[in-house]
């Protein structure tokens, strides 16, 4: 079934390149250089370098407006919605400029949940159908066999599997919330970016979305925004801080919340600010 | 009085002020209903759905041709002004920001406040004059005229009010826009959409100022589109200023019968975009 949808990067994997890395390292899912942002005039985020690795988990933290949930839409190249968003800079997915490719693809490959869960006016079944769709995949069976495998990697179908017909809007807000992780799962994207996908949830609802974050690294790059820094020491295997724009500071999680080599990041820490 | 007393006083008599002023409101609108449907009610008879008129001076006969030519001329003018009032909302509300949709929006706002005459004398430019007649079809551009601007401005505040975060929900999935529009967006709006239609046709449906030099009127079946229609509204208008008993009673009745049909649409579409019905 996963082979239902192939990916149609033209170069397959990525050649590796000697000279860039360091012998035995792996290669970043995501690399970002140099990377500016403007709403307008203003900059939101400044000289942003960062290396996201495959498969695991990458929180991002930081007081509101520090440019966080902008540095994710900017992955996806969601930030195009927004009249007068700028940016410089470079973004490789797999050493292919994000910035540059067609972005219908990007967005197959890179999915994204958003912070309220935006189920659309549809049915269950056709929520999870919606990209596999848009995409040209046809043919019932394949649909069938498809939707059902995403609800299930987004620990939903056992909740919903009678009612597949039934309007999303019936769902509970966490349940709709993993609806639409289900949604962003069915076109197998390689790196899923999650923008506090918890923060309208009650805690019950939010440990359901942690556990399934955390089982989904095998498959999938993580890339989650939290402003709930428990969150982030709980599921994030690398977590990076950001404040005023700049990324402060980028490094395993543990090393961030136990100890941080900035000022700035152990005052947000621990609770000084922000 | 104190000032206590002369508050509380002030109170209640601006309270009286507007509950008077609502109720004169609803008053109105039931002495309307109550006039139709006493003068109206005891003039209908089969005869009136499926008769013809009866020359000047005879009493009987019916509206028969006037409604079907109503329904005529509404349907084409649909047919012409709801799809192009439909895309030009879209426009507006998706890819509308800047000097053009702005210019668009203006002119569609003043198009709301031309008198809907000025639109018959338009379409009797446009369309009598060159083609030498009058014609059911050149009171169906009339009315779409005037149903164009109320489409085009209800679609883009109904499709406005669809949340932001399910176009970008689309888009996240690698949808283009368009496919993010017709797919989600617009989904999401119907109901709102299709009830601001169904009151832009119930408000043509009701016109007759468009009607006078377009479509004209006949005391006859026309044939076909390009023949002189009869529509209800303009059989009210000459029924109504006619010296003879019997065609003030069918002026009535044809206004009775115009309410009703506004309504049933009215009702029937609230009832099959009602939230209760199955979707998808």
């Amino acid at each position: 079934m996963m082979g239902t949808l192939q990916h149609s990067t033209a170069a397959g994997p990525p050649a590796p390149n000697p000279g860039a890395t360091a012998p035995g390292r792996v290669e970043p899912k995501l690399k970002i250089s140099r990377l500016n942002f403007f709403y307008g005039a203003f900059q939101a985020l400044h000289h942003v370098e960062l290396e996201i690795a495959a498969n695991r988990i990458t929180a991002l933290i930081g007081p509101s407006g520090c440019g966080k949930s902008t540095f994710l839409r900017v992955l996806n190249r969601m930030h195009e919605t927004v009249r007068g968003a700028r940016v410089s800079g470079e973004v490789l997915l797999d050493n292919e400029d994000a910035l540059a490719m067609d972005v219908s693809r990007l967005r197959r490959r890179v999915g994204m949940v958003f912070q309220k869960p935006n189920p659309f006016p549809k049915s269950i079944f056709d929520n999870v159908a919606y990209g596999l769709r848009v995409n040209g995949l046809k043919g019932s069976a394949h649909l069938k066999e498809a939707v059902e495998h995403s609800l299930r990697r987004a620990a939903l179908w056992d909740e919903v599997k009678d009612k597949l017909h039934k309007s999303a809007y019936d769902l509970s807000g966490g349940q709709q919330q993993r609806l639409c992780i289900a949604r962003g799962l069915a076109v197998d994207p390689e790196v899923l970016l999650l923008d506090e996908p918890s923060s309208a949830l009650d805690p019950i609802a939010t440990a359901k979305i942690e556990e399934l974050v955390f089982h989904l690294k095998e498959n999938c790059t993580i890339v989650i925004v939290t402003h709930n820094m428990q969150q982030a020491a709980r599921i994030a295997d690398d977590t990076g801080f950001f404040l005023l724009g700049k990324l402060i500071e980028f490094d395993k999680t543990e090393t961030i919340f136990k100890n941080p080599a900035k000022k700035e990041t152990e005052d947000y820490i621990t609770g000084r600010f922000g | 009085m104190t000032p206590h007393r002369w508050r509380n006083f002030v109170n209640g008599l601006m309270f009286g002020l507007t509950a008077a002023c609502a109720l004169a409101t609803v008053c109105f609108l039931f002495w309307i209903l109550g006039f139709l449907i006493w003068n109206g009610g005891r003039s209908l008879n089969l005869a009136f759905f499926t008769h013809l008129p009866k020359p000047p001076g005879e009493t009987g006969g019916g509206m028969a041709n006037a409604i079907i030519g109503s329904a005529q001329i509404v349907l084409i003018a649909s047919l012409i002004g709801l799809p192009i009032g439909f895309l030009g909302g879209i426009y507006l509300a998706e890819f509308g920001s800047g000097a053009f949709p702005f210019f668009v929006r203006y002119t569609a706002d003043l198009l709301n406040g031309v008198p809907s005459i000025v639109m018959g004398l338009f379409a009797y430019a446009i369309v009598v004059r060159p083609m030498h007649h009058f014609s059911a079809f050149a009171g169906s551009v009339a009315l779409s005229v005037i149903l164009i601007p109320t489409t085009i401005r209800t679609t883009e505040q109904f499709l406005r009010a669809v949340p932001q975060t399910l176009r970008e929900g689309a888009l996240a999935l690698g949808a283009n826009k368009w496919r993010a529009i017709a797919t989600v967006v617009v989904p999401a709006a119907v109901r709102g959409v299709a009830t601001g239609m169904i009151l832009g046709i119930a408000r043509i449906a009701g016109e007759s100022a468009p009607l006078l030099f377009t479509s004209l009127g006949n005391d006859y079946w026309s044939t076909s589109l390009s023949q002189p229609t009869s529509a209800l509204p303009l059989m009210i208008y000459k029924y109504a200023i006619s010296p003879y008993a019997d065609w003030h009673r069918q002026a009535w009745a044809a206004g009775l019968v115009l309410l009703a049909l506004m309504l049933l649409l009215n009702v029937g579409a609230r009832l099959v975009l009602s939230p209760g019905a199955p979707r998808n």
